[in-house]
């Protein structure tokens, strides 16, 4: 199972994480707004919509917007956990008699 | 990334639609045999389905000033194969065009193509190569995240070339992919290393599944 090692390993890992996110902020123009790149690909089509979207949280201010991405992480990081979890006890459970 | 509700010509939309659907449905297909084969897979599949909803959730910030996010399919493709991720891609899909206003139901098969179908293979082809080179599992599994996020990228700027090809396809391409490229680099390198930790972390939990998938090989017990 997960040794002293591997912890370790996944500590530094994270580390290296926030450290590319710190750099790429500290990189970024200031005053930028981190405005996503598919918003601005779009901006560049010179066309009109032929089809709206039938639902967008958007029109209803953004707080319901972030609100409505957060489920979405949330429901994944629920999912993920509950996956994981069971898969760890299953094997530990088939692990742990054998030794 | 996602092509926005009604930016695509109807009869584009379509196109993509046709050339999507035969992945999808092989895909759903996969999925219903490997959780049959074993439940054991059914928490595996779970678990490569949350990761990659919440990395599409995740929005991260770039040198560029802009914002764009990862597409975490490399690591259903490398534990189940590429067919699985196009159903995994179009769940997903559906749930952001639908609830979020982000991607659309019109441009959905052409955003599935990207991100459900080429961003999966090019991981798979990726990681088979490396291992047929005898590199080590980590380098695999973080190069195959990091190239599935740059093809689907790679694949949208060729959709929106192809519907908008002012001043010809290539130069439009080049237009496209350079509002992606440089966002993307540390996007991609980021998401490599959060693939490592999770498949780390499986590799521990969840072996004698990853074994009998073929992605690992059996190792003496210690």
């Amino acid at each position: 199972m997960l040794k002293k090692k591997d912890w370790l390993i996944a500590a530094v890992l994270v580390l290296a994480l926030v450290i590319i996110y710190a750099v790429v902020i500290a990189l970024a123009p200031s005053g930028a707004e981190f405005v996503g790149t598919d918003a601005t690909a779009n901006e560049l089509l010179d066309a009109e919509p032929w089809f709206e979207p039938l639902f967008s949280p958007g029109d209803l201010g953004g707080e319901l917007e972030s609100g409505l991405f957060a489920l979405q992480a949330g429901l994944g990081g629920v999912l993920l956990g509950f996956a994981l979890g069971r898969l760890g006890r299953r094997n530990a459970a088939v692990t742990t008699p054998a030794e | 990334m996602h092509i926005a509700e009604g930016m695509l010509p109807p009869l584009q939309c379509a196109a993509w639609f046709a050339v999507s659907a035969p992945f999808v449905i092989h895909g759903t297909m996969a999925v219903v045999r490997k959780s049959r084969e074993n439940p054991e897979n059914k928490l595996l599949l779970a678990a490569v389905g949350a990761f990659t909803l919440v990395l599409s959730a995740l929005k991260l910030p770039s040198v560029t000033g802009s914002s764009s996010h990862p597409t975490g399919t490399g690591l259903g493709a490398v534990v189940f194969g590429p067919p699985v991720m196009a159903l995994i891609g179009t769940i997903v899909l559906i749930f952001q065009a639908g609830l979020l206003a982000h991607g659309g139901l019109t441009t959905l098969g052409a955003n599935v193509f990207s991100m459900g179908i080429v961003g999966p293979w090019v991981a798979y082809g990726v990681y088979r190569g490396l291992k047929a080179m005898g590199s080590p599992a980590w380098l695999q599994i973080a190069l195959a995240m990091a190239f599935a996020n740059l093809a689907t990228y790679v694949v949208t700027s060729a959709q929106l070339a192809i519907a908008y090809p002012e001043g010809g396809f290539g130069a439009a391409f080049a237009k496209f992919a350079s509002i992606f490229a440089i966002t993307q680099i540390p996007l991609a390198i980021a998401e490599g290393i959060l693939g490592v930790l999770v498949f780390g972390f499986l590799m521990r939990t969840a072996r004698p599944g990853l074994v009998r998938l073929g992605v690992l090989k059996e190792t003496a017990h210690a």
